[in-house]
């Protein structure tokens, strides 16, 4: 279905495999967007995406204001976190945060004082018409706008990347295809104007051919939001599409398959052929940022789940902790069994409902047992095949199962492993439930490991070398050293070269040559006695005995 | 008769040219075998193989002097990838020259450290960083594990400790291990109403 009846429909292309999936989205798709409020407390970790952690910029004790830059980008697959309520910096230190290692990360800790106070913005934001989109893309990173679909990858880099390629096609991506995640759907109700300005910013910033706004079939209220915003524009240039409901149609590559046909290559990005996907919410999140100078301090989370009350939308303050969350939508309706980030497909659970929402929390899904039980034991592969009829990768998912569980990791690799996107339909058809998806997590993390481990080994067999070639080097300075001794020790023996030597030698010949030359006889040497005559020749013979010596 | 014979020789005997030319035009370099093995094993340079680093000991091997099997850091994993290298069959680690244990890194206790340079001269990968009576430390991230710096320090102020686990080198737990899986796909429900 084309929901713009003046464009001719764009033919839709399907991909491999995929799955339909009960939906769970009644309770929280139709219920008004809710605000959260400021917490008492807000912890916002370091690390929230993909990439570097971000560098702290605060002590303890400082006061900051809504909006303040908190901490800066450190590299450039990083960006800067902002203050998302004014009130003090309390503590920097190890927090844990939503991760599925369940490790704690360095966070900066700010008790909030209800005033929300404004940072005082400086400069009135230009229009961005006029301004070039080098400047457009600097002022989204100093933003801290990371993707807000699912992955968290800083938007700046994958604008900047796509500065360098011509953008044929700008897809925004509102197909949430993942059970019990409205997020997307609530804002496309709620916001669709800035959604659209949005698409006007990335129009202007990559000068696209055209521009796809896709949505899934069962989204209608938030098809008929968006039609009317777009018709407002009265622009041609936008058209909306509706992709049918299937498991994952919102996969970057999936959706760009649907919508073109065509497939981004393996460990390639879209850019390469031409096209850049954008979430619905992170061009909201560049209107913010563009049009009112405001960086990304708060999002949409979808909080469902059989656990919770009053499951709905609830727009959050990045660094609100979980519970706040589950207590805005009524605190917990009985024993829930798994608190998890993300979908039932995707997601992963949390250690803790004290976890604060980061820049990458779509949802908070509190499962109670009978709505997600656990799977049942692992048995052994029975080559069913079911797995590589759902894969939308088109991968082998048996044969990356039987190499991922032998440690074979080059095989592993050499059947595209890393074009796996983890989302779990292989796992999900899996008669003999094995869980594969967890396989395909581990042998990735092992291949990076192994990576690392050869970075390592390759830096330690750099530095023995050195050390070797340094310690030669000394080796040969000293013996040159030492040769350099002899030579000059030997050298001093010899009188022909050496200054010190040779005016002794002169002085001892010049009283050689006087005593030759002396013409002293001694006298009154007659009528001596036999003694005294004795005597003399005994002196003689000690003066002869000296001048010898000499 | 004779003609052919000409035609045949001449004809041999250029394409014999062609091809000579070439093989020394086109000549592909391949890494020296003790290149490959090098880039094989692990790099700790401790010396476990009895001989004097991992350069050696690879050329030790490509000689035909030294077996595959002695590198303790390296373990199965390296055994294994020399063999297929090398076209062996791969056999279990040497127990004489050690047993494969997980990687560790030496600190250096800085209360105790008297500055004597010893443990410097003994590190084979410069990961020490000091000056005689100035106190010592280890880089951390550039400590092989080889254990060498242990023996000459007088005052026995070194350490071995196992390298922890962070966010940056934590890796997903295989199905089994660890924490129970944190995907819940194949257990999807309808929500109750």
């Amino acid at each position: 279905m084309t929901a713009d009846p003046r464009a001719p429909a764009p033919p839709l292309h399907t991909f491999h495999g995929g799955l339909v999936l009960p939906g769970n989205r009644e309770h929280t798709m139709n219920a008004p967007l809710r605000q959260a409020g400021i917490p008492p407390v807000l912890v916002l970790p370091l690390l929230q995406h993909i990439g570097s952690a971000a560098q702290c910029l605060v002590t303890p004790g400082d006061r900051v204001l809504k909006g303040q830059r908190l901490a800066a980008a450190r590299g450039t697959v990083s960006a800067p976190i902002h203050a998302p309520s004014s009130g003090t910096v309390v503590a920097v230190e190890p927090r844990p945060f939503p991760h599925p290692s369940g490790f704690a990360t360095p966070a900066i800790i700010i008790e909030t004082d209800g005033r929300d106070e404004w940072l005082d913005p400086g400069e009135v934001p230009a229009d961005y018409r006029a301004m070039d989109a080098a400047r457009l893309v600097n002022h989204i990173r100093q933003s801290g706008i990371v993707g807000l679909g699912d992955a968290g990858f800083p938007t700046q880099v994958k604008l900047g990347s796509s500065l360098r390629h011509h953008i044929e096609i700008l897809v925004i991506n509102g197909a949430e295809c993942e059970p019990y995640i409205t997020c997307d759907d609530r804002l496309m109700q709620e916001r669709a104007a800035e959604i659209i300005e949005g698409v006007c910013i990335l129009r202007h910033i990559l000068k696209p051919d055209r521009c796809i706004i896709a949505l899934e079939n069962h989204m209608g209220a938030a098809s008929s939001a968006m039609q009317a915003a777009i018709d407002n524009t009265g622009d041609k240039w936008l058209s909306l599409v509706s992709v049918p409901d299937r498991y994952p149609s919102g996969g970057e590559r999936q959706l760009i398959r649907i919508l073109t046909g065509k497939e981004v290559p393996s460990q390639g990005y879209p850019a390469d052929i031409g096209i850049l996907c954008q979430n619905v919410g992170t061009t909201a999140a560049i209107y913010q940022a563009i049009v009112h100078n405001r960086p990304l301090l708060s999002r949409i989370v979808t909080v469902t789940g059989a656990g919770v009350k009053q499951p709905g939308n609830i727009e959050a303050l990045i660094g609100t902790p979980f519970s706040d969350l589950i207590e805005t939508c009524g605190g917990y309706r009985g024993p829930v069994d798994r608190l998890l980030m993300g979908g039932p497909m995707m997601g992963f659970t949390v250690s803790s409902d004290t976890v604060p929402v980061i820049k990458t929390t779509n949802c908070i899904l509190a499962a109670t047992r009978e709505e997600m039980p656990l799977p049942p034991a692992e048995q052994a592969c029975i080559r069913c095949s079911k797995c590589t009829d759902v894969c939308p990768a088109d991968l082998l998912p048996q044969q990356l199962f039987w190499h991922s569980h032998s440690g074979d990791l080059d095989a592993a690799q050499d059947y595209h492993l890393f074009d796996c996107i983890e989302c779990g339909c292989c796992a999900y058809v899996c008669p003999s439930h094995i869980p594969l998806v967890q396989y395909y997590r581990h042998t990735k993390a092992e291949i990076w490991a192994r990576e690392k481990q050869k970075r390592a080994s390759d830096l330690a067999r750099r530095r023995h070398e050195a050390r070797l070639e340094r310690l030669e080097r000394i080796r040969l300075e000293r013996t040159e050293r030492l040769a350099r001794k002899k030579r000059a020790l030997d050298n001093s023996a010899n009188p022909a070269t050496d200054p010190k030597q040779a005016a002794i030698q002169a002085a001892l010949e010049r009283v050689r040559r006087k005593k030759a030359a002396s013409d002293v006889v001694p006298g009154n040497v007659d009528n001596l006695t036999r003694e005294q005559q004795q005597r003399i020749r005994a002196v003689d013979a000690r003066r002869q005995h000296t001048d010898e010596d000499s | 008769m004779l003609t052919a014979l000409l035609t045949l020789g001449l004809l041999a005997g250029l394409i014999g040219l062609l091809l000579g030319y070439s093989a020394i035009r086109f000549r592909v370099d391949s890494d020296p075998v003790v290149v490959q093995i090098d880039a094989l094993l692990p790099q700790t340079q401790c010396g476990q193989c009895t001989y004097a680093g991992c350069r050696p000991y690879a050329e030790a091997i490509a000689a035909g002097e030294a077996d595959i099997n002695q590198c303790p850091p390296g373990g199965e994993s390296t055994i294994q990838a020399l063999a297929d290298l090398l076209g062996k069959d791969p056999k279990p680690l040497n127990p004489e020259h050690g047993e494969h244990k997980e990687q560790t890194v030496v600190v250096i206790d800085e209360q105790i450290c008297i500055g004597c340079t010893l443990c410097i001269q003994a590190c084979p990968v410069d990961a020490i960083l000091g000056a005689p009576k100035q106190m010592h430390t280890v880089i951390r991230d550039e400590c092989t594990g080889c254990d060498l710096c242990i023996p000459p320090c007088p005052v026995e102020c070194i350490h071995v400790t196992a390298v922890e686990t962070t966010l940056e080198n934590w890796i997903w737990p295989a199905p089994g291990e660890g924490p129970p899986a944190s995907t819940a796909t194949g257990t999807l429900q309808q929500a109750p109403r």
